[in-house]
């Protein structure tokens, strides 16, 4: 399955209830806001460290440019364009929105 | 067998609600949604997680609000054949809930029955 | 593949209605079929005609009613959130009695049962939402 998650850790537990359901071996992509998880050392970091151990995390590059952040994303999550989504979402039998 | 939309096999259904009811508009129009998609004879599941629980909660009384009391309709989705309701122990107990405390029968899960759930569905929908 | 878009959020306040535009763009471009884009919630106020933002910004309405007019996509507005939000056609407004419709180009009007087609016909189906 496809996850992608919206809205910033920091705000919400969008993130942390979207990993509490997300299989091992599934993919999450962030993006919106939801692409501030991506950042390394923040408070939700760790937490994001250990997700990559059971799913594939990815973050749409637009929203990471737009916020500033495309250079400080943590290692072990892949950068997606609109084509690399489109192309996450027909991998994946199905995708859940955690919006 | 192809219904009046051209569908063959029924397809897996999974709504899933995660936000209290009267603060938003979400959790009704969800519902809505599922009565309305119950016509069309696919597998059809509920889940509550997180603050969705909440919809189910005993005792709703919305005359102070002059709004609709929507949490009866609840009831009748057996009538539409929607009986699969998923609750998350997890939310439940977070939120100092119990299975009695909800409106309707529901099968409350861990989150890897959850996710064994989730992953079995053809289309998600979340509101 | 073909493709059913949801969109739950208006135009300008969430990021949904881009999100789910550029998505939309992307599926086109990568040869995929749109069966439907769906706009229920807040997300039927992407389908006014009346929106004037200001000139140096996207202009998402029109946005949407140009990809439609361009790939022939169904663009279709929930009726009952439309009739919570004032999102009328003419015909609705001549059923309701109101003296204006507010339309946008390349949406239609109709029920939730199209949604649910949508999520049948189509092989994936996205949910942009708030």
């Amino acid at each position: 399955m496809l996850h992608t998650v919206n809205k910033s850790p920091f705000d919400h537990n969008t993130l942390e209830t979207c990993l509490r359901f997300a299989k091992q071996g599934s993919a999450v992509l962030l993006i919106e806001d939801g692409v501030y998880a991506a950042a390394r050392e923040t408070a939700v970091a760790k937490q994001v460290q250990d997700a990559l151990k059971s799913v594939s995390i990815y973050a749409l590059k637009s929203d990471l440019e737009a916020r500033g952040m495309q250079n400080r994303v943590m290692d072990g999550i892949q950068l997606v364009d609109y084509a690399g989504f489109v192309d996450l979402v027909v991998a994946h039998n199905t995708v859940q929105s955690w919006v | 067998m192809t219904d009046e939309t051209g569908g063959g096999v029924a397809k897996k259904f999974l709504y899933v609600n995660r936000k209290a009811p009267y603060g938003t508009i979400y959790a009704l129009e969800s519902l809505e949604v599922v009565l309305i998609g119950a016509a069309f004879e696919q597998d059809v599941s509920v889940a509550f997680i997180g603050d969705g629980v909440y919809q189910l909660a005993k005792g709703q009384d919305t005359k102070g609000l002059a709004v609709k009391n929507f949490s009866p309709a609840f009831g009748a989705l057996e009538d539409y054949d929607v009986n699969k309701l998923y609750v998350d122990r997890e939310s439940l107990l977070a939120r100092g809930l119990n299975e009695g405390d909800l409106l309707v029968p529901v099968k409350v899960v861990s989150a890897s029955e959850m996710a064994e759930i989730m992953d079995g569905q053809d289309v998600i929908l979340s509101f | 593949m073909k493709f059913g878009i949801l969109v739950n959020e208006g135009p300008y306040t969430h990021e949904a209605s881009d999100t789910a535009y550029q998505f939309a763009k992307a599926v086109l471009e990568k040869g995929h079929e749109i069966f439907r884009v769906f706009f229920y919630h807040d997300g039927v106020n992407n389908g006014t005609r009346l929106t004037v933002p200001p000139q140096d910004e996207r202009n998402i309405v029109r946005c949407w009613s140009e990809l439609a007019e361009k790939h022939q996509l169904d663009l279709v507005i929930c009726i009952a959130a439309a009739q919570r939000r004032g999102l009328m056609d003419a015909a609705e407004a001549k059923r309701h009695g109101k003296d204006a419709h507010n339309i946008a180009p390349g949406f239609r009007i109709s029920g939730l049962g199209q949604l649910i087609e949508a999520g049948i016909q189509a092989d994936r189906l996205v949910v942009f939402g708030g």
